[in-house]
């Protein structure tokens, strides 16, 4: 994995573990092995608008609340990252692998 | 007089009542419940009832009777919640109750509108839900002609309530099937939006197991966006579709619109709520139970009970002015029925996923864990006596509230 020649925190499953050592590198880095790279405008969107929402309400927000208030709808979502798009989201965003629910 | 008003007279809001009818002192307290539906309505009977094991009349009962004398009962909708005025507004002749502390036990329910296509012209002809009493019927009323054909039960978003309720449908389904002798003639599918079979991986690989058994086909990460009903397809939002003679959905589950109107909720319409602790994040003089919360624990009456228990301690060192303690602990307690007389247990919380072992319970078990018994689907049975008999009324069970890791394997 190439996140693993940085000086990151990972998980068994390459998700970064603190996100506050996150960097728009590691995003490109990330993109790469989901697939999905190059990042356009169209991710970064998503990818800030996720991180400051995760910053301000202290939780990595549902990808219903993301197609909600990112500016990028649920189609889309699954057209910028298919295949799992929660999960693609956390890992370019730095946040560790969304918590599926109970 | 202090007030205590609690919203909803379901399974949590039931419980709670009893409780603390015993817990406080009622010549100082006026405690007040408010409901629309005067019908308590026993939802996990609602799975048996596509199979005729139960009928409607099974699992009704009225609220009334549930609650203790002491409290007052309004059956009406509640129209709003005013937190920063610490009142509610009722419909019901555009009443307004004032509160000291509210509990807000409103529940979750199906909101089939969400997913375009689900309730058009197939609705009820067949696609069919069984999270409502009038779905399951019904759906009872269809296979008791249907001739077979592709089944594909749908799950469209998580969370549900009682997250296990699909497998098992799955599995009495193909019982049932079984046992009129057409299993031949139909093909189960489960579509689900998890990665597998359940949200924990050793129960997952457990039941994911289990389902290929039984020959009911999984297809993961399905993530529904629409159904065309002329088609008689479900479409997922990368173009996968899957095309069903007979969709069992599980809709969207979220919480009371109430909710949304006092702009209290999240995407979902559950209040955000301490994890620990069961309080209102944002107000301190207001608690959430059972399925209203946003926490990441299971939507189930087993959970409701364990939160009723952490709740009660914790309310009355709160009137005494103690602070709160991170009691909840996330702990669920499900049976799972696998069909044909036997069912599975799991027990769990927010940190300990299920595992294999023994269930210690006094007098009664002990129960296998995530493994099938005689013993787990006879459980289950007796479960809707113990509801009606010892939950609701909030006696003593014999099950701690804390997760505990007695006869649990560990590796
Ligand atoms: C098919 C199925 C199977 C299940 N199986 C199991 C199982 O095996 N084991 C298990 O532990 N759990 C099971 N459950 C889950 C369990 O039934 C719920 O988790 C539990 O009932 C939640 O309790 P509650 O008090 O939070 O909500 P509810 O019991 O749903 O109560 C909410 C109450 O609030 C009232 N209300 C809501 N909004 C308003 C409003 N605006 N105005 C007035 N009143 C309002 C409603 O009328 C309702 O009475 C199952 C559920 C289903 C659907």
């Amino acid at each position: 994995m190439l996140t693993k020649e940085l000086n990151v925190a990972l998980d068994a499953e390459g998700f970064m573990t603190d996100p506050s050592q996150w960097t728009p590198e590691i995003a490109e880095m990330m993109a790469v092995e989901e697939g999905i790279a190059p990042l356009t405008e169209r991710h970064w969107q998503v990818i800030n608008w996720v991180r400051q929402e995760a910053a301000s309400s202290g939780e990595f927000p549902s990808l219903r609340a993301i197609s909600k208030r990112s500016g990028v709808d649920t189609k889309e979502l699954y057209e910028l990252f298919p295949k799992g798009p929660a999960r693609k989201i956390a890992r370019c965003a730095g946040y560790p692998k969304p918590k599926g629910c109970i | 007089m202090k007030r205590l008003l609690i919203l909803g007279g379901g399974t949590a809001g039931t419980m709670v009542a009893n409780r603390l009818v015993h817990e406080l002192d009622m010549a100082e307290w006026q405690i007040t419940v408010v409901d629309q539906d005067e019908t308590h309505y026993y939802q996990p009977g609602f799975l048996f009832i596509p199979f005729g094991a139960y009928g409607k009349a099974d699992v009704m009962r009225p609220k009334r009777d549930y609650l203790p004398r002491e409290v007052e009962v309004i059956i009406s909708e509640i129209r709003l919640i005013e937190p920063d005025k610490n009142q509610v507004q009722l419909v019901k002749e555009n009443r307004t109750l004032r509160y000291d502390y509210l509990i807000i036990a409103t529940g979750s329910h199906i909101v089939p509108e969400e997913t375009p296509g689900l309730m058009e012209d197939e609705w009820r002809k067949s696609i069919f839900d069984f999270y409502t009493p009038d779905g399951a019927v019904a759906l009872h009323h269809f296979l008791r002609t249907w001739q077979g054909g592709r089944l594909v039960l749908n799950v469209a978003e998580m969370p549900i309530k009682c997250p296990v309720a699909p497998l098992e449908f799955l599995f009495l389904a193909d019982a049932y099937f079984q046992d009129r002798n057409m299993r031949d003639r139909v093909e189960l599918i489960y579509a689900t939006p998890l990665s597998s079979a359940f949200t924990k991986p050793i129960a997952a690989r457990q039941l994911g197991d289990l389902l290929e058994q039984k020959n009911i086909k999984l297809v993961t990460d399905f993530n529904i966006a629409s159904v065309d009903p002329d088609k008689k397809a479900i479409l997922s939002y990368d173009d996968q579709a899957i095309e069903f003679d007979l969709l069992v959905s599980i809709p969207t589950n979220m919480g009371s619109d109430v909710i949304e109107r006092s702009g209290m909720g999240d995407d979902l319409n559950f209040v955000p709520t301490e994890k620990h602790t069961l309080k209102a994040r944002d107000y301190d003089n207001i608690f959430v139970l059972g399925d209203a919360t946003n926490l990441p624990s299971s939507k189930a009456g087993s959970v409701a009970h364990f939160q009723v228990d952490v709740f009660i301690e914790n309310f009355m060192r709160y009137l005494d002015g103690l602070e709160l303690l991170p009691t909840f602990d996330g702990h669920a307690n499900c049976f799972i029925e696998s069909g044909h007389g036997k069912g599975f247990l799991i027990d769990f919380n927010y940190d300990v996923e299920p595992l294999p072992g023994m269930f210690p319970m006094p007098g009664i078990g002990p129960f296998s864990l995530l493994k099938e018994s005689r013993v787990n689907h006879w459980g289950k049975m007796m479960f809707r006596w113990t509801y009606w008999n010892v939950l609701l009324k909030g006696k003593e069970m014999p099950i701690p509230a804390q997760m505990s890791m007695a006869g649990k394997w560990q590796r």
